[in-house]
């Protein structure tokens, strides 16, 4: 037993220095997460801010000019004004600005009209669609906003509902804020699966794999201090970044680090499973980080809700969902930073994720024959 | 052998079966040996060598049969096994990021090794090794010699009654190899049982019984000499000759009373048909004072012998390239070349030249420069200072031109091993400046020359070691270079298909190609016409093998070997060695 033990610590400290020497495993572990970071913290948003759209006047009545005043002082738009539609529609071709608002010649006619419908015509670069979407419902919303600000009435009911919109968790609706933890589980999962995957297949391709074997070290032993270290790497890396977000990013973060701990580490165990796993099928380095990408990683980014909302799946990709942990992993995550220790939801992600644990780990433990065949 | 109850080995009925190629890697080997003895493992590439190591070390599971160690199966008691054996690989299994010392530590912490009786196993290990002083280097920065014997520290921490050591003496210097060779006869002392698989029959003949594999089977179990001793008398050299020893070689070949031939400095060395007492030998036309002399046989011989016999054909590139115009001008001039690595001279002035029709030899200890040099002169490494011509064109000024003139084969072949034969061929026909009509009718005829046919759609990395050498000269002369530059082409490589490999570059000197080569293996080196011999960045000497040879002869060593030449000279400084 003492044996045992001295051998898996002997295993550990050497992978310390492993990963200390080779740059590859730096970079994985913490320079990539720092870009990561970065990029969601400053470069990514996605916010409708100061959208650029162009408004063509045609029109100069006050009351255009009044409708005109209250798109300008939006702070979701920027707006470019012009007499005519011929150069505004150019730099719409060109992708300069994203929408068009026109307020033709016989806009201020609207009042006369029986049903009060303003004449505005709106073209939005239908090849992003989500934006033309945005364009134009807000549009709407600004025209019911300004009539009512305006008085005027088209008659048929006049019910005043002034709407105060008050967004829980995220006050100020800031993407960033929920991107950011999302992307702490992208890198467990890069530590988790990919390093570990990769380091396991080097010793393969070097051949120290093979003189490992003919030790009387066992392979339960080699994976647990394989296990032992990406989890003490991947935990120091989630720290790291945690700090980053909250202090450099200005993420709030409502819940307690003893649940962080707790629902990273059974994630971290997902993520070194899969790792495990794809290196017992994977014995060099290319095919193991096809693998892990194409099984893990990719999944983890675009099937957790980390940047992609799943509710707006089609129902098939919704179930495939359920199978992915990084989903419970970012949804936990979003709720810790955000909302704080909702211990109903997070002890249901923590249980799926231990199934998953459980699974990964019997099926890796029942294979591990010291073999080479 | 009474002694002992048990047999160190008992092998029974052993068969191995890959389930990807389905072929026997091994079939129905029956075998058993005794402690206290050096037993080297011999047979070509692929005749399953390695699969027995690993069966035996318990890291592989027979298919049929078993094998038992000390009366251990190596499947059921694998964890006697442990207990009993120290397995080398083929690749040391060293940790590049640690250094010497946390190698060792590592190694130690696995072997259950107790921290007290650490320090003087450590001490005695460093001792014997030579690597006192680098315990702090990284392992990634030892040269190859120095990680085997790492890699031999390791695996002998926890004395072992039985050592399995893969191939160690792979790609390391004559000196290397024979400190190794040192170490294993020390070890032998102490009682411990060796087996050590080798692809160099010198090695083989001085352990005390071999077992030799051919494709999967057991073909010899004993000592080497009783199959050495049944070459008597059939072993000849023809001596002093005055013609082209390449031609007499091939003429030699063709006839149909010998079964093996190789050159050896200005002789060559024949081995005739079990019958045959004697020869004719002014058929080859070897020049009026050729003579035959009787020699005592090699183990080597009676290796070839026992498989059938090396190839006879003359390569038939012989039809393929058109001949060049035999002038004896100058190829490649070297002048002062060097190269520079921050502070470490890699190159340090080197001069020589070739001509035409011509085989150089660079040789010298893993770590001299070699390798370096051929980067320079295939345009690969820029000069830190002088220059060298090629064909009259500037390695530092046309490179591109000059390129197209030489051909340049990398050590391990720099092959794409996920593409077909034909698709690497295809490749490398178009990398060169080869007009496109021509270059499917090059390419057929090169796999007919080279038998690829079978192969075509194999890939790269699944072809035997010895085709996959074929591949690598036949994309490297598909442009019909005029200067061929071959890095360790044989590194690893059998006898038989080392011979078939030199049948081929015998061909192409004959038609004018000039070749310089590297290698470690010093029969190798026999074939070339001069020799330069290169030690820490030096040119230390340049002659024909046998000027190089009579040059170290003394008392105590009438007549040495090339590997002898070899030793002498690199332990000796440049300013130490007077022209020959």
């Amino acid at each position: 037993m003492l044996q045992k033990f001295n051998r898996i610590k002997s295993l550990i400290t050497k992978e310390f220095y492993q990963i200390i020497r080779d740059p590859s495993s730096i970079l994985i572990a913490f320079i990539f997460p720092m870009i990561l970071l970065f990029i969601y913290g400053v470069g990514v948003s996605l916010d409708m801010d100061n959208l650029k759209i162009g408004l063509v006047l045609e029109d100069t009545n006050p009351d255009a000019q009044s409708f005109s005043l209250s798109l300008k002082n939006s702070k979701f738009f920027s707006v470019e004004v012009a007499r005519n539609k011929q150069k505004l529609q150019k730099k719409l071709i060109a992708g300069n600005i994203r929408g068009l608002v026109i307020l033709p010649f016989y806009f201020s006619e609207f009042k006369s009209r029986p049903d009060k419908q303003g004449p505005i015509y709106v073209i939005s670069d239908g090849s992003e669609p989500n934006t033309a979407n945005f364009v134009q419902n807000y549009l709407q919303g600004a025209w019911l906003n300004w009539m009512t600000q305006e008085n005027i009435s088209n008659g048929e009911k006049t019910i005043k509902i002034n709407v105060q919109p008050r967004f829980w968790f995220n006050e100020e609706l800031d993407s960033r804020h929920f991107l950011i933890p999302g992307s702490i589980a992208i890198i467990m999962t890069l530590i988790g699966t990919l390093l570990t995957a990769l380091v396991i297949a080097r010793e393969w391709e070097r051949g120290t794999m093979e003189a490992l074997m003919a030790t009387p070290v066992t392979m339960r032993e080699i994976y647990i201090a394989k296990m032992i270290s990406y989890f003490c790497l991947g935990i120091g890396s989630m720290l790291i970044c945690t700090f980053f977000a909250v202090f450099f990013y200005g993420v709030p973060f409502r819940g307690s680090i003893f649940a962080l701990t707790i629902i990273s580490s059974t994630f971290l165990l997902t993520a070194l499973g899969t790792g495990l796993l794809i290196s017992s099928a994977a014995r060099n380095q290319f095919l193991a980080s096809q693998i892990s990408i194409i099984t893990a990683f990719l999944p983890a980014f675009m099937l957790s809700g980390f940047v992609f909302e799943i509710s707006s799946m089609p129902l098939f990709i919704q179930i495939l969902s359920y199978l992915i942990p990084a989903r419970y992993m970012v949804s936990s995550l979003q709720t810790l930073f955000l909302v704080g220790d909702v211990w109903r939801l997070l002890i249901f992600n923590i249980s799926i994720m231990l199934i998953v644990v459980l699974i990964l780990f019997s099926i890796i433990f029942s294979k591990s024959i010291k073999r080479l065949d | 052998m009474g002694k002992y109850k048990k047999p160190l080995v008992k092998i029974s009925n052993l068969s191995k079966i890959f389930e990807i190629q389905n072929i026997y890697a091994l079939k129905s080997i029956n075998v058993e040996f005794y402690p206290g003895k050096i037993i080297g493992l011999v047979g070509p590439d692929g005749a399953g060598k390695t699969t027995l190591i690993r069966i035996m070390a318990g890291l592989l599971k027979p298919t049929h049969g078993n094998v038992e160690i000390l009366g251990n199966d190596t499947i059921q008691q694998s964890k006697n096994i442990y207990q009993l054996i120290s397995y080398m690989p083929q690749k040391f299994g060293l940790y590049e990021d640690l250094t010497v010392l946390q190698n060792l530590n590592l190694y130690a912490d696995l072997q259950n090794i107790s921290k007290k009786s650490r320090e003087d196993i450590f001490e005695k290990l460093l001792h014997f090794t030579n690597l006192k002083s680098f315990t702090k280097r990284l392992a990634k920065n030892l040269s190859g010699g120095m990680k085997q014997k790492l890699g031999l520290a390791c695996t002998l921490l926890r004395k072992p009654q039985f050592l399995l050591l893969d191939e160690p003496s792979v790609g390391v210097d004559p000196i290397s190899r024979r400190e190794l060779w040192k170490m294993v006869l020390a070890l032998s002392k102490e009682n411990i049982s060796i087996l050590w698989s080798t692809a160099y029959l010198d090695e083989a003949e001085k352990c005390q019984e071999v077992l030799l594999l051919n494709k999967g089977g057991l073909l010899y179990f004993g000592p080497p000499e009783i199959l050495t001793n049944k070459m008597k008398e059939r072993v000849f050299q023809i001596q002093n000759i005055s013609e082209n020893r390449r031609s007499v070689l091939s003429k030699a070949l063709k006839d149909e009373a010998t079964i093996d031939g190789i050159i050896q400095g200005n002789s060559v060395r024949i081995v005739l048909k079990p019958t045959l007492k004697t020869l004719d030998i002014s058929k080859f036309n070897p020049g009026k004072d050729a003579i035959l002399k009787t020699i005592s046989p090699r183990f080597e011989d009676a290796f070839i012998d026992i498989l059938g016999g090396g190839p006879k054909k003359a390569s038939p590139l012989l039809k393929l390239i058109p001949p060049i115009k035999k002038e004896k001008e100058i190829v490649l001039e070297v002048i002062g070349l060097k190269k520079c690595f921050g502070d470490f001279t890699a190159v340090d002035q080197i001069n020589f030249s070739v001509k035409r029709g011509e085989i150089f030899g660079l040789l010298g200890p893993n770590g001299a420069g070699k390798s370096t040099t051929f980067k320079m002169l295939c345009g690969l490494l820029k000069p830190t200072q002088g220059d060298a011509y090629i064909v009259g064109l500037s390695i530092k000024k046309v490179t591109s031109q000059a390129r197209a003139r030489i051909g340049y084969m990398a050590q391990k072949f720099s092959l794409y091993e996920n593409m077909t034969v034909v698709q690497n061929m295809n490749f490398f026909s178009g990398i060169y400046p080869i007009p496109n009509i021509k270059r499917k009718n090059i390419v057929n005829k090169l796999i007919t020359i080279f038998d690829l046919s079978k192969f075509i759609n194999t890939k790269a990395s699944k072809l035997p070691l010895g085709f996959k050498q074929r591949l690598a000269l036949s994309c490297a002369i598909m442009h019909n270079p005029e200067v061929l530059f071959l890095d360790e082409p044989t590194s690893g490589v059998d006898p038989i298909t080392r011979r078939e490999f030199w049948n081929h570059i015998n061909g192409m000197v004959e038609k004018g190609i000039s070749v310089i080569i590297t290698t470690h293996f010093m029969d190798e080196a026999e074939y070339c016409d001069r020799i330069g011999l290169i030690n820490k960045g030096q040119l230390i000497i340049i002659g024909t093998p046998d000027e190089l040879k009579n040059s170290v002869a003394s008392k105590d060593l009438p007549s040495p070997t090339l590997e002898d030449a070899f030793i002498i000279f690199s332990k000796k400084e440049k300013k130490d060695v007077t022209k020959i």
